[in-house]
């Protein structure tokens, strides 16, 4: 009957039900897209703050001074006696400093209420040593007038950098609008300038009321004796270990147990090792605390998971036809090994030993917990075993430690710090992804 | 003889036995090479290996029995009247060794003679004149008695030393003997070489495992110490976080617990969708060069230090929220006082984790085989109904994997939390307040100023072991619910 015909339906017409399923297909790609968007916002968010927060460390102020360094007052005797100069604290340069600022004011004609105190605020702390070594290292130079370049101190700086303005140091003790106003008209006469500080890449720690001079130099030594005595413990260590377990342990239970404790070793969280290092390397062996030896046992006991398990996957990835083809030739199981096997599956040993150091250089927390970060790095170490048994820093410990410092001009220079560390471990991961690149083979 | 002296004795040794014994098989078949069992180079790596090897061993062992035998026996000689509240024995026994070291150094300047040195008993000022000519720190006046066992520590570690150099230097040519007198025609050198490298795999093996056994045993010893002098039911149920300079501090590991489940959870509310969605984006609709460039980037963020991201989330993100939800702000409301809060170490540590997700669930999304897939558009289904309602079934272990993992790597991050979390241990439920977490109080326990006994120093050794406990239970749980519901295709 006519009514039993369905009605006529084309194939392009879209039922309903198509439509909101076609329209589900979009919103569901639409939200995998978004994912990604938001994720590569969060990378892109995070790689800008760190340039533009940490560009500026690599920029100081710097101010040239002619200061006449005054026989009265540095060697009063005048016989040029070293152990009588050395007697000369700071105390007895710091007058100089606000003299030869005021000279410098006269002869460029610059008016200014200043005190002779505030003048010599404005310069860093850190000048009167830097004078005083100077003398120290050649005193016939006293009576003359020498050109210095000095550190400005910290509010200078950061009002040149745009941290601080004329309203914000109303209230401080440490800085004064006036000082800013005569720092501009210094800087168009050319005698402050901002210069690019090596200093911050290769100098040391400074205290805290010295941001201007702390440097990451002696914290990257001691990142590198951590690195070295990763590198020469946790490879023969690993590689031997995953050796032994691939080829020659037979499969068992206690193979099966030592599978398991390794691939949990890997996945404990780097501050459980940290309290590893404090119980076991400080107060029971009593190495001496916050030294690179102690933070090189501990990261590599972090690290030699890592290297097991990535070695384990180079040895498993040689296929057996190379084993059986060098057996079959004569050769012993050791000399498979050694000889055919672990050159063929070195690339990938060697990528995953990179990017392990990458990671232990990164690591913060256990070096925390030893002390590697208190200590305020001062000196470059003289020698190698200076450099492993006497306490420094690391990098990571102490970017931390700046950002504790919670100043300004400090938080700045964790930053600056950020972006070194960042250097080395781009660089590193680029090694790595090279190397995988060049020596990997498809069999 | 020194040590440096015995260590480059050793290594000379050893460098003539590589020689000498491979001379010396080679001379027993007058050169003709073939007639060796093994190849030349195996006689000389037996001679390198037995001249060593046992020396350094020996030197090992002696020094660490020498050691633990100086230390009873001069704490055996400090009269017991000495030994006061204030000057406890290891006081003493740290003089003791500061002092018997200045001697070394008196001696070795030359400003007293060994002899002499042992001689005096009675008159110690030229002693402490000596000393402090050769630049060694004086706190004052040295008793006779600390005087006597320093100088008898002096000549035990001075005469062990020498007895030791020379001991291990004559093992070392025993072994070089023993390898020069195997090196013979018929003397399976090669097999030899291999059982002896064979033995350094294994302990090179035995020693990697030793170290895991080491944490769980360094923390349970010291974790038993706090338990003893505090009650573990207090530890473990308590309510109240509030360690105290005087005595009577409470610690208890629930607000702890409580802060870092809290901040975990908003890290995996932040990283699981987005690292779920991402993943099966690039795994399912993305095209290859779009892959190339997405999933490498995502990956960048799971190698930035954490330090990176704690110092982010300080003075970057906590500032910018509080311009929303603090005082002043945007909104006009004061939720929020300091820039540390839940939020802003927890979106932090999202950020850090959607790699973590992202990856594993891509790896095993991908496992799926494409008949599934093929099966399911053959029925009409299109692209996203096959992902909900075929793969994403099939993928569930291993992903619920993926966010265990996730999950453990969260509770046991740190320096985000230092950093961008705060010190406030309650049971707060205002996510825009700062809260601690078990980490963070471990860092802040051991770096405190308290001496290393107090109670409240030692809770972090319990702490640590409650957090390897919880991580390694979720990995094991991890590593099972994929083993057992893993779906075996074909």
């Amino acid at each position: 009957m006519m009514n039993d015909v369905p009605s006529k339906r084309s194939l392009y017409d879209i039922s309903e039900r198509t439509k909101k399923r076609n329209a589900a297909e979009g919103r569901f790609r639409l939200y995998g897209i978004i994912a990604i968007a938001i994720g590569l916002l969060m990378l892109l968010v995070l790689v800008t703050t760190i340039i533009y927060r940490g560009t500026s460390a690599f920029q100081q102020t710097f101010i040239t001074l002619e200061v006449e360094l005054l026989e009265k007052k540095l060697d009063k005797k005048g016989n040029r006696n070293f152990d009588d100069i050395k007697k000369v604290s700071t105390f007895g340069y710091k007058p100089l400093l606000a003299t030869a600022m005021q000279a410098a004011l006269q002869e460029n004609g610059i008016e200014t209420d200043l005190k002779k105190k505030a003048l010599s605020g404005m310069i860093s702390k850190s000048a009167a040593a830097q004078m005083r070594e100077y003398v120290l290292a050649d005193p016939s130079v006293i009576g003359t007038t020498v050109e210095f370049r000095f550190l400005t101190n910290g509010w200078i700086d950061g009002y040149l950098k745009g941290r601080y303005t004329r309203e914000s140091v109303e209230n401080s003790k440490f800085a004064s609008a006036a000082q800013f106003d005569l720092t501009d008209k210094l800087v168009e006469i050319g005698v402050i300038e901002k210069k690019f500080n090596l200093d911050f890449i290769l100098g040391a720690d400074s205290s805290d009321q010295r941001p201007e001079a702390a440097g990451i130099g002696v914290a990257m030594v001691g990142s590198l004796y951590l690195m070295l005595v990763v590198l020469c413990l946790s490879l023969p260590l690993g590689v031997a270990a995953s050796i032994y377990l691939e080829e020659f342990a037979k499969q068992n239970i206690v193979t099966d147990i030592i599978e398991i404790t390794i691939s949990n070793l890997a996945a404990v969280p780097s501050i459980v090792f940290g309290i590893l290092g404090l119980a076991v390397f400080i107060n029971y062996v009593e190495l001496p605390q916050s030294t690179p030896i102690v933070g090189g046992l501990v990261l590599t006991l972090m690290t030699i998971p890592t290297i097991i398990i990535s070695t384990r996957a180079s040895l498993k990835s040689v296929p057996p036809s190379i084993r059986s083809a060098a057996l079959g030739l004569g050769a012993s199981k050791m000399q498979t090994v050694f000889h055919h096997v672990l050159p063929l599956a070195a690339p990938g040993i060697l990528t995953g030993t990179i990017i392990g150091m990458a990671q232990a250089l990164g690591e913060s927390a256990p070096l925390l917990l030893i002390g590697m970060i208190g200590y305020i790095a001062t000196n470059m170490p003289g020698s190698v075993a200076e450099g492993l048994f006497s306490p420094n820093s690391a990098m990571p410990a102490q970017i931390y430690e700046w950002a504790k410092r919670a100043d300004p001009a400090f938080i700045e220079r964790a930053w600056g710090g950020i972006i070194i560390l960042l250097i080395f471990l781009l660089t590193m991961n680029t090694l790595a992804v090279i190397l995988r690149r060049r020596f990997e083979r498809r069999w | 003889m020194t040590l440096v002296t015995v260590l480059y004795a050793i290594c000379i040794i050893s460098a003539v036995a590589f020689f000498a014994s491979r001379a010396r098989a080679l001379s027993s078949v007058s050169g003709d090479q073939r007639k060796l069992h093994s190849l030349p180079q195996y006689y000389g790596t037996n001679g390198i290996l037995l001249s060593l090897i046992p020396a350094l061993i020996l030197l090992l062992i002696w020094t660490y029995l020498q050691s633990l035998f100086i230390e009873n026996h001069v704490a055996g000689l400090i009269p017991s009247e000495l030994i006061t509240e204030n000057a406890n024995i290891n006081l003493l026994m740290s003089e003791v060794e500061r002092l018997s070291d200045g001697l070394k150094m008196v001696v070795s300047a030359g400003l007293i003679s060994r002899d002499a040195l042992i001689a005096i008993t009675n008159d110690l000022t030229m002693i402490e004149a000596a000393l402090k000519q050769a630049d060694v720190f004086l706190s004052g006046d040295i008793r006779p008695e600390i005087m006597s066992a320093a100088q008898t520590r002096y000549v035990l570690e001075t005469d062990g030393n020498q007895y030791r150099n020379w001991v291990v230097t004559v093992v070392s040519i025993i072994g070089f003997a023993t390898a020069f007198l195997q090196a013979k025609q018929d003397f399976r050198a090669r097999n030899q070489v291999e059982r002896i490298v064979l033995l350094i795999l294994a302990s090179a093996a035995t020693l990697a495992i030793f170290t895991s056994v080491g944490i769980v045993l360094s923390m349970v010893f010291e974790a038993s110490r706090f338990f003893s002098m505090h009650e573990w039911t207090d530890f473990f149920f308590g309510l109240v976080w509030a360690p105290s300079f005087s005595h009577g501090s409470q610690l208890s590991i629930l607000p702890l617990l409580w802060g870092t489940l809290y901040i975990s959870f908003v890290a995996l509310l932040v990283s699981v969708p987005i690292g779920l969605y991402a993943a099966i984006y690039l795994s399912e609709y993305a095209s290859k060069p779009v892959r190339s460039v997405a999933k490498p980037l995502l990956e960048i963020l799971a190698g930035i230090p954490t330090i990176v991201y704690g110092l982010f989330a300080l003075t970057t993100f906590g500032p910018f929220l509080r311009m929303f939800f603090g005082d002043g702000g945007f909104l006009g409301v004061e939720w929020m006082s300091d820039s540390r809060s839940v939020i802003t170490a927890g979106v932090v540590m999202g950020m850090m984790l959607i790699p973590f997700v992202s990856s594993l669930s891509d790896d095993i999304i991908n496992a799926v085989p494409q008949s599934l897939r093929d099966g399911s558009y053959g029925l009409g289904a299109t692209q996203s109904e096959t992902i909900r309602s075929v793969i994403l079934p099939a993928a569930l272990p291993g992903i619920i994997g993926a966010i265990l993992l996730a999950t453990s790597r969260a509770i046991g991050e740190t320096m985000i939390v230092v950093m961008g979390a705060g010190a406030v241990a309650k049971f707060a439920g205002n996510p825009l307040e700062a809260l601690t977490t078990i980490t963070t109080r471990i860092v802040s326990q051991l770096t405190g100023d308290l001496e290393f006994d107090s109670p409240e120093t030692l809770v972090a050794f319990a702490l640590g072991l409650t957090l390897f406990v919880l991580t390694l239970c979720l990995n094991v749980l991890a590593l099972y619910i994929v083993r057992k519901y893993r779906e075996q295709y074909e």
